[in-house]
């Protein structure tokens, strides 16, 4: 039976061990900060960027707090301690000294990187109806569809430009989600943030087209620290999609960001992220640390769904999260988890109802190959107030090969009797039997296996945008492909 | 177009095939009975090339290719189909996209011309209606949820767009109810041409009055013990397998397997 499982294995490991497409990097000079982190450094980023007196002070009031805490350990990874010295808190391609006015004058070889991507920014070769911004190592290089946006009152920029444009929305909003000593890595971010963007929908306007941050890390020891707020006023709907890439590196490299999403009563906010930093090498060589701070907060009648597709970085820990303050607030996870080679993910989400007849659901899809370690951790937690309080969790586990791990940790809190909270996990197997029909009906191995594992995701990927479910299903195949012919 | 010859099979390192032969011709049909454990479905498996299922000796030749070396996606796109005695569930997977890659495969190595999706989609619900499967059939996940005969039935409306040169059918009369069976049986009777090679596996003379065979085969620890005429599923009906393996039941037993 033992020749079985070493079968299995040998035929999965084929199939698993691709490569990292978007792994190049892009020639540019740059302006980088020497590496290491004092209030010094916090100060030439915030002059660097123009910024007026309150957002220096708010920086220095998180890089002090931040100073105070400790980096958490409870998360199912395990990694070197990160030396926050030996990194560089901001990099901008030289270019950009004097931000470019359009994108005409972008430097071509950023949008070069762009296209290389996939992501043209040129709006004319758009994908019709998606307004892009991209975030290139710490500045954002450009937002397009910017005049249509206007029209309808919408505003979609960079934080920097808006910071800068409309400081009384940031000022008002900026840690009004995640406070600034809300926990390490968002203390850090909020200390050394240098770019994401900005969204503003206002009242009763649902946004004409879709909008799209894609953020890469290019210089070798930078951290990207990007943050990225977006607020949906009364009634109004907006559908975001972020997308993340990095060159291939054989150091490890940090991503610590921060979301904060508000939406106002009546508001509905979809987040969507596709996500594939650099993992690492086979042998875990390399590889983004990505320790991300995600939350909404969800007021009357309002909605809040994250979508997310997550194959890249070496440590994923991320817990996007809501939190139903509202009455009938509704608040959605969906999660579809790829982690091989040596990756480890520790992922899920927190509910947190406060509101009455608020409800909740989270689909989580974890698929494991390789070594790598696959974690679900998600918290339902029912305030007092929260009368009629109801969650759906479904949690199943996919393992492709058997020195592979999957794990759910899920944590309820009910302090309201009237609260119902359902919970399904599975784990399952690709199994022999599946693969032989494919094969046995012509299929070959890696797009039989890309098929199963698409299949296992399809509840999640329905709930992308059309032209991303797309993608995310090509990056799954991407991911799965066998390096070996 | 199918040739065995001494064929020595053996079953995650277990010998269960053991000096098998047998020809299929262009055109034919052949049934192949036998007791429970005797070896049928490990034929159809070996020849399908199905992970630890090892030929140890003689050969398995294809339209002249030997079949040992050869993975079982190749031997698909060569033409040969395995209607499985128990389809597999695939979640998630829709039946049409299913058969949109399995047909994308199959065709363009076959040097079919390929179908667009509005062929496709129409052929594959002429095929559903042929074995009286519902077209609703083709939105669902591979086999999820569906019956046993729904899943029997599925197998050969996948064989019907795959239009295969060999077609091995294991059992797959077991668990039709009596209309299903004709059903099923048509839908084999008009895919018989002059072209194809039909081996079916049953345990019931009531398919063969049906699909009726050129030959009847009995296979029995691992050997094809006996071959005749469609009348010999007639007598084994009223005789059973004793007669001819002398009183032993013919399954791989004990003695056999400790070589
Ligand atoms: N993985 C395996 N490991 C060990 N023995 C196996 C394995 N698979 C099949 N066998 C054995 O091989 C023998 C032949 O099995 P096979 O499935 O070919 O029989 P069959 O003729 O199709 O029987 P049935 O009429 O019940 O379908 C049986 O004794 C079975 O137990
Ligand atoms: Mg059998």
């Amino acid at each position: 039976m033992s020749s079985q499982a070493e079968l299995d294995n040998s035929e999965l490991d084929r199939v698993i061990r691709s490569e990292y497409e978007a792994g190049f990097t892009t020639l540019v000079e740059s302006d980088t900060l020497p590496p290491g982190l004092n209030e010094d450094v916090i100060r030439v980023i915030s002059a660097k960027k123009d910024e007026p007196e309150w957002l220096l002070e708010w920086r220095l009031e998180a890089y002090r707090h931040w100073q105070t805490m400790q980096e958490p350990d409870w998360a199912h990874v395990s990694y070197p301690p990160v030396d926050l010295n030996a990194i560089s808190y901001y990099s901008a391609p030289k270019s950009m000294e004097d931000r470019p006015q359009s994108l005409d004058e972008v430097d071509p070889e950023l949008l070069d990187t762009y296209k290389k991507l996939g992501i043209p920014l040129h709006e004319q070769e758009m994908l019709a109806g998606v307004a892009v911004d991209a975030v290139f190592d710490s500045v954002s290089v450009g937002t397009t569809f910017k005049a249509k946006l206007a029209e309808a009152g919408v505003i979609f920029c960079s934080i920097s430009e808006a910071v800068q444009e409309h400081p009384e929305l940031v000022r008002k909003y900026l840690g009004s989600v995640v406070p600034k000593g809300d926990n390490y890595f968002a203390g850090l971010n909020s200390a050394v943030f240098t770019d994401g963007s900005f969204v503003y929908i206002p009242k009763g306007v649902r946004c004409p087209m879709e909008l799209s941050t894609y953020f890469r890390i290019n210089e070798a020891n930078t951290g990207q620290f990007e943050r990225t707020l977006i607020v949906a006023d009364e009634g109004s709907y907006v559908s975001y999609l972020e997308g993340c890439t990095a060159p291939q590196r054989d150091e490890n490299q940090l991503h610590a960001a921060v979301v904060e999403l508000v939406a106002l009563p009546g508001a509905e906010i979809k987040y969507s992220t596709v996500q594939n930093w650099y993992p690492g090498d086979k042998d875990g060589k390399g590889g983004i640390y990505n320790f991300v701070t995600k939350r909404g907060v969800a007021h009357d009648h309002a909605k809040i769904s994250w979508t997310q597709v997550e194959t890249g970085s070496a440590i994923t820990w991320k817990y996007p999260s809501v939190v139903l303050r509202g009455d009938h607030s509704v608040g959605e996870f969906y999660s579809v988890a790829l982690t091989r080679h040596a990756q480890q993910a520790d992922t899920g989400t927190k509910m947190i109802h406060l509101g009455r007849n608020t409800k909740s659901t989270i689909v989580s899809k974890g698929i494991s190959a390789g070594k790598s370690s696959n974690a679900y951790r998600g918290l339902v937690r029912m305030g007092p107030r929260a009368e009629n309080a109801r969650n759906f969790t479904q949690c199943d586990s996919l393992l492709l090969g058997d020195r592979c791990g999957a794990h759910t940790f899920p944590y309820i809190e009910s302090k309201h009797p009237s609260a119902t909270i359902e919970h399904e996990a599975t784990t399952s197997r690709v199994s022999d039997d599946q693969l032989f029909l494919c094969r046995q009906r012509g299929i070959e191995p890696e797009k039989a296996i890309s098929m199963i594992v698409n299949g296992f995701c399809k509840e999640v990927f329905k709930e992308l945008p059309m032209e991303f479910a797309v993608e995310a299903g090509k990056l799954l195949e991407v991911s799965l492909e066998g390096a070996v012919g | 177009m199918l040739e065995i010859r001494d064929l020595h099979a053996s079953v995650a390192g277990q010998p269960i095939l053991k000096g098998l032969n047998l020809t299929v011709k262009p055109g034919e049909v052949h049934a192949i009975m036998g007791p429970n454990g005797s070896g049928k479905s490990t034929l159809a498996n070996v020849l399908a090339g199905r992970d630890n299922y090892e030929i140890t000796g003689g050969e398995a030749l294809f339209d002249g290719k030997s079949l040992a070396d050869m993975e079982p996606e190749d031997r698909a796109r060569l033409g040969l189909f395995l209607a499985f005695q128990y389809p597999v569930e695939i979640p998630g997977v829709s039946n049409m996209e299913f058969l949109k890659a399995a047909l994308e495969a199959t065709r363009a190595a076959q040097g079919k011309e390929e179908w667009d999706s509005v062929t496709l989609l129409r052929k594959a619900r002429e095929a559903c209606k042929q074995v009286d499967l519902d077209a609703q059939f083709l939105k669902r996940g591979v086999n999820e949820g569906f019956s046993g005969g729904e899943k029997k039935r599925n197998e050969i409306m996948q064989m019907m767009l795959m239009e295969p040169k060999l077609a091995l059918l294991d059992e797959t009369d077991s668990g039709l109810d009596i209309d299903a069976l004709q059903t099923v049986a048509k839908g084999v009777n008009s895919l018989r041409s002059p072209e194809r090679g039909i081996v079916l596996v049953t345990h019931y003379q009531r398919l063969l009055d049906y699909i009726v065979p050129d030959y009847v085969h009995v296979l029995s620890g691992g050997k094809i013990i006996k071959s005749g005429g469609k009348e010999l599923a007639l007598e084994l009906e009223q005789h059973g397998y004793g007669w001819l393996t002398g009183g032993q039941n013919g399954g791989n037993d004990k003695e056999d397997q400790t070589a």
